[in-house]
């Protein structure tokens, strides 16, 4: 008799522990639901923003460039080489110069950079000893966090007259100075992207490389640098973007003469870098203060804005293809 | 005790003392090793003999890793290692100054704990150290990514993929395919840090068959934490503990009738 009752006892015991238990449960189920809820919530709020602040301001461009488009047409802002806007007789919408102008200095700016830049890296993240290593990264770090106007000055000041005396040039304001300038600005992004994802290859890939018989720089160049690839071309392209948006400097450094910065060598006809070049940026720059407000002048300022949102994007693009490409092509999924 | 009976005895000791003095390709004679102020090794001397399996067992930390990685220099990578005694490998030091290291890692291979193929195809996976050796010609270096795969078994399950990543591979194959890049270079010996430490059983099975195989051509040196994978393949073991060689002996003698008594509670599972 007494056996059973304590049966029963146990077993009320037991229910109300599993009462207990599933009400605790519950409780805290509902509790981290609603939390997971609102964080997803949350980040997809921010996420959205995001892009919506971006295709804001593409938005933005479009409808303050398209005046100037509809009357003037795109192909003549792409191709024409004369810009007069402002001009009551003939006036010209060609922005090819400028375009050219954007693209070579950031062209001579990534020529110089790149080589300058992964080696850096290379030395930081696997020849230098620690010592060097300690100074060397913080170094390159306050680098990019230098002005854009002091480096433009610099450029004015002392860069400048180097490059006029080397080449016999009257004026030392080129496309080439603008280069040089630029591509210390971008170097600090390239060193530091492309260190650290040299720095994150598996250490295991080295020891098996050293193990067949591989010296230090074969490793490098064989396995460590190729494995790092996707981070150093992403690097680059964030250089990329460094220089080709970069304003002040290029302002003070390349003369922002309109023409086209070419000349016929034999027959050929070739980029002039030794030659005052505006960049899209710099002409912006330039006119955007004083320019009518709703003008046409006004409109064909967003068009040549427009074109350089399209430069980026499309060098963005290209990374992004090339950085998935890689990874796929690494874990083969 | 009947005359028979002594000539088998004598016969036995006999075959006992050329067990002994069998060819050995690598020999450590009074090898001490530290990082920084912690000695790793100390006073190390092992005759590791040519074309067998020779393993070594002990528990974590008791240098045997380090042995096998000062065997092809690689410890050096870790900057504050001192090192002294030798290593003779066909009679030469290896810690002399005139040794090319180059050379002697194309001699001496490795295989490593986790399969570390190269982020790259299967067939330059296997051509790595080839090329790395001046082998440029695309016939010459398909021949051998052939025969390396054949030798390790894996040809059957790549041969049709040599051109997708190496990362594809499950962990066993990619072991293998370790294995095969190692062979690759056509070392002499080769050196294998608890190869199948990270594989599943029936990998690890495979890569025990291989190593068997293996063993007609090359000399294999083996650290296993798996005291019956080094019952099962080896034909010398060496129990290392503290950085000392606690005993050295055939691998049947070891784990039968083991003469230390440190040695037998290692490897009746009383500490380690």
């Amino acid at each position: 008799m007494s056996l059973q009752h304590a049966e029963k006892e146990v077993n009320q015991e037991v229910e109300d522990l599993k009462i207990v238990n599933k009400e605790t449960l519950t409780q805290k189920s509902f509790k981290s639901n609603t939390l997971d809820f609102l964080i997803e919530k949350m980040f997809f709020v921010f996420g959205s923003i995001a892009i919506f602040v971006l295709l804001l301001i593409l938005f933005f461009l479009i409808r303050e460039g398209s005046g100037a488009i509809r009357e003037v047409g795109i192909m003549e802002f792409l191709t024409g080489t004369r810009w007069y806007p402002s001009s009551p007789q003939g006036a010209g919408y060609g922005a090819l110069p400028f375009i050219l102008g954007s693209l070579m200095v950031t062209t001579g700016a990534l020529v110089i950079a790149i080589p300058w830049g992964i080696f850096t890296a290379i030395f930081i993240a696997e020849i230098a000893p620690r010592r060097v290593r300690e100074i060397l990264k913080p170094a390159v770090e306050v680098l990019a966090i230098f002005p854009s106007v002091v480096l433009g000055f610099i450029a004015l000041v002392i860069l400048s007259p180097i490059v006029a005396n080397v080449f016999g040039l009257s004026n030392g304001l080129t496309a080439l100075t603008a280069s040089v300038i630029l591509s210390v600005m971008a170097l600090p992004t390239i060193i530091s992207i492309s260190e650290d994802s040299i720095k994150s290859v598996p250490k295991d890939y080295r020891e098996a490389a050293y193990a067949l018989g591989a010296t230090r720089w074969e490793t490098i160049k064989t396995i460590t640098v190729p494995a790092a690839k996707s981070g150093i071309v992403a690097g680059v392209m964030l250089g990329f973007g460094r220089a080709v948006g970069e304003t002040m400097t290029v302002l003070m450094a390349a003369g922002n003469a309109i023409n086209m910065p070419i000349t016929e060598f034999l027959g050929v006809t070739l980029p002039n870098f030794l030659t005052s070049v505006r960049t899209l940026t710099a002409n912006i720059a330039i006119e955007g203060s004083d320019v009518p407000w709703g003008s046409l002048h006004y409109s064909s300022l967003f068009v040549i804005a427009l074109i350089l949102f399209v430069i980026t994007f499309i060098v963005n693009l290209i990374a992004d293809l090339l950085i998935s490409r890689q990874r796929r092509k690494l874990t083969n999924e | 005790m009947s005359a028979i009976q002594t000539v088998v005895k004598e016969k036995q000791k006999l075959s006992l003392d050329k067990d002994v003095q069998e060819e050995s390709i690598i020999s450590a004679k009074g090898l001490n090793l530290w990082y920084g102020n912690d000695q790793a090794l100390k006073n190390i001397n092992l005759e590791i003999p040519e074309k067998q399996v020779t393993a070594i067992i002990g528990p974590s930390g008791c240098g045997k890793s380090t042995f096998l990685k000062t065997v092809n220099r690689m410890v050096e990578l870790v900057p504050i290692v001192k090192i002294n005694g030798n290593i003779d490998y066909h009679g030469v030091n290896i810690f002399d100054s005139k040794v090319n290291l180059v050379e002697l890692r194309s001699s001496v291979g490795m295989v490593f704990q986790k399969p570390n193929p190269f982020p790259k195809s299967i067939f330059d996976n296997i051509a790595f150290g080839p090329r790395v050796h001046g082998i440029k010609k695309k016939a010459e270096l398909t021949k051998i990514v052939e025969k390396s795969l054949r030798a390790s078994g894996l040809w059957d399950e790549v041969k049709d993929r040599l051109g997708e990543s190496a990362l594809g591979l499950s962990g066993g194959q990619q072991q293998r395919l370790c294995i095969a890049r190692c062979l690759a270079v056509e070392p002499e010996v080769i050196l294998m840090d608890e190869p199948t430490s990270a594989l599943d059983p029936k990998s690890t099975l495979k890569v025990e068959e291989l190593i068997q195989e293996l063993k007609e051509k090359y000399s294999i040196i083996i650290v296993t934490h798996n005291m019956q994978q080094a019952a099962r393949i080896s034909d010398k073991t060496a129990f290392f503990l503290n950085g000392e060689v606690v005993e050295f002996d055939n691998t049947d003698k070891i784990f039968s009738n083991p003469t230390d008594k440190r040695t037998e509670d290692y490897i009746t599972g009383r500490f380690g």
